[in-house]
């Protein structure tokens, strides 16, 4: 199968702090693939990369068979149509009724009719269930629904691809089906390709298709969904299991607990 | 000793190096966002419009109140002075000419600053800190164009337009101070003053400083809404010096300005 998006040993740091080591993947085009790990292992980074946010400090990110780092603005701006993004909290334009923030790209990018754009907002919000609230501001919609609204909003073009950032943080068990659901249910409908960064185990492995564990800036695992529930890799099993010590430790690095506590009495 | 010296000579160095640095990305800001304006005059009524509402016609209520008062204030006290001359006629003369010269611009602008540049700089950093900008950006839509460009033609349009409004105001509150009140004849009122305002000296005068104080003030609050940090924290700092920021750079570029238009030699 074609792959959509293929990252090949990309090394990236911020200043010197060294984030991604190395990092190869890839996503078959109409699969749901999942980047999972600790916070502050680098998924939303991967993310960047792929948007063209950030530029790898080597190695490349291709996209739709397209170096992303070798594109110039209009360029980048050309793939991104392309493109959907949900973000964590959903960044829902918060001078815009829920209608205009899915209208927002249509109006920006397209030539269409405004009757023509309002039905098609409105299709979209009926997709996530929330065409009865087409009139209602970002801030009287509740969590939940805000996300749902962005989901509408991220699918407003038709993406051939689209990226959730950690799509289920913050929400209550029922809401979180009803996004991993629609997120399952639109990857089929649309036929696009998806990548979810996301620390939300059991929620995700239920809808994707394919796991990347990372863990301090490089892939440790890999597999189908099946496949990481039965592995036996400590660090996998912490993770999926939610043990609190294990590779992982509870404790961060320190210098020795004793040395610290006379310390403290020295200065007492 | 020698080590704290230099620890000093550092921390004063990377000051400065910062605020050059900061100086500089400023004016390229600045320069971005004049390059990037076609969107906000292509679409003038659907985006440039609402900011000209958002900025002007809602900081109308505080302009209109102090423009009135400094106009009463500026009666009152000048009357006074100039009775002791026995030309209190000229009061009228004095209140025009402090209000389109040099308080209209400056008040108005002072006030604009803390009314509509504090609003920008908030509204800016936290669509920044909800991701609303970067949201923007994947959606393939320039901010600095879609959201930066129409609020600072809105900020500069409605700038000179306040401070008119702030004199005119004034003037009215000087002739109810002068003359509903104190009794000085309307007609040595009016007429005095109209003698003595030339158009291109003191008005256009004015109008130009206002011009500038509404580009540097909405330059300045959507450059700190721009680069504010995405916390809390950082919204409130970013907005606190707009105000500050903006307020000294109004007062400097007005010495500045009165200096150019100087012809008393």
């Amino acid at each position: 199968m074609e792959n959509l998006v293929e990252i090949k040993d990309v090394n990236f740091s911020y200043d010197v702090r060294p984030v991604l080591k190395g990092v190869n993947m890839t996503v078959p085009r109409g699969k749901i693939v999942a980047i999972m790990g600790l916070s502050g292992c680098g998924k939303t980074t991967v993310l960047r990369m792929i948007s063209g946010v950030l530029k790898p400090s080597s190695g490349t990110v291709t996209v739709g068979g397209r170096v992303v780092s070798e594109l110039d603005q209009s360029g980048l701006y050309d793939m991104r149509r392309k493109m959907g993004m949900l973000f964590q909290f959903g960044a829902l334009f918060t001078d815009m009724s829920a209608l205009d923030n899915v209208a927002f790209q249509m109006r920006e990018h397209t030539a269409l009719p405004e009757s023509m754009i309002q039905d098609l907002a409105l299709m979209k919000l009926h997709a996530v269930g929330l065409r009865g609230a087409q009139h209602m501001m970002p801030s009287e919609l509740s969590g939940g629904m805000a996300r749902r609204v962005a989901l509408a909003r991220t699918i407003a073009l038709d993406p051939m691809l689209i990226m959730y950032d950690e799509p289920f943080t913050g929400l209550d068990p029922i809401t979180m089906g009803v996004i991993s659901n629609l997120i399952r249910r639109l990857n089929e409908v649309l036929g696009t390709t998806s990548v979810i960064v996301t620390h939300d185990v059991q929620e995700s492995l239920k809808i994707v298709d394919y796991v990347y564990f990372m863990a301090d800036g490089v892939v440790v695992a890999q597999g189908t969904p099946d496949e990481i529930r039965k592995s036996e890799a400590p660090f996998v099993h912490q993770f999926v299991w939610g043990e609190i010590d294990g590779p992982m430790p509870f404790h961060y690095p320190g210098a020795p607990y004793a040395a610290d506590l006379e310390m403290e009495r020295a200065r007492a | 000793m020698p080590e704290r010296l230099l620890k000093g000579v550092r921390g004063v160095g990377n000051r400065v190096v910062g605020g050059v640095w900061r100086l500089g990305y400023a004016a390229r800001f600045f320069a971005v966002t004049l390059l990037r304006s076609g969107m906000s005059f292509r679409r003038f009524r659907s985006l440039t419009f609402r900011e000209i509402y958002f900025a002007g016609v809602l900081s109308l209520i505080i302009i209109v109140v102090s423009g009135l008062f400094v106009g009463m204030v500026l009666a009152l006290q000048g009357y006074e002075t100039l009775q002791k001359y026995g030309s209190s006629e000229a009061v009228g003369t004095l209140v025009a000419l402090s209000l389109v010269r040099e308080l209209g611009p400056v008040v108005a602008a002072l006030l604009f600053a803390s009314r509509a540049g504090s609003a920008m700089t908030a509204e800016i950093g936290l669509m920044k800190a909800t991701e609303q900008i970067s949201a923007m950006e994947m959606m393939a839509v320039d901010p600095v164009a879609r959201v930066i460009g129409p609020r600072f033609w809105g900020g500069v349009i409605s700038m000179p337009l306040l401070a008119a409004i702030f004199s005119a105001v004034g003037v009215f509150g000087g002739y109810l101070i002068a003359v509903i009140l104190i009794g000085v004849d309307a007609g040595a009122f009016w007429s005095q003053m109209q003698n003595a305002v030339d158009f291109r000296q003191d008005i256009v005068n004015g109008v130009i400083k206002s011009v500038v104080f509404g580009v540097a003030v909405t330059a300045i609050a959507l450059f700190e809404g721009y680069d504010a940090p995405p916390t809390a924290e950082g919204v409130s700092g970013a907005t606190t010096r707009t105000v500050v920021t903006s307020s000294l750079a109004i007062l400097g570029l007005d010495f500045v300005l009165t200096a150019f238009m100087f012809k008393g030699i």
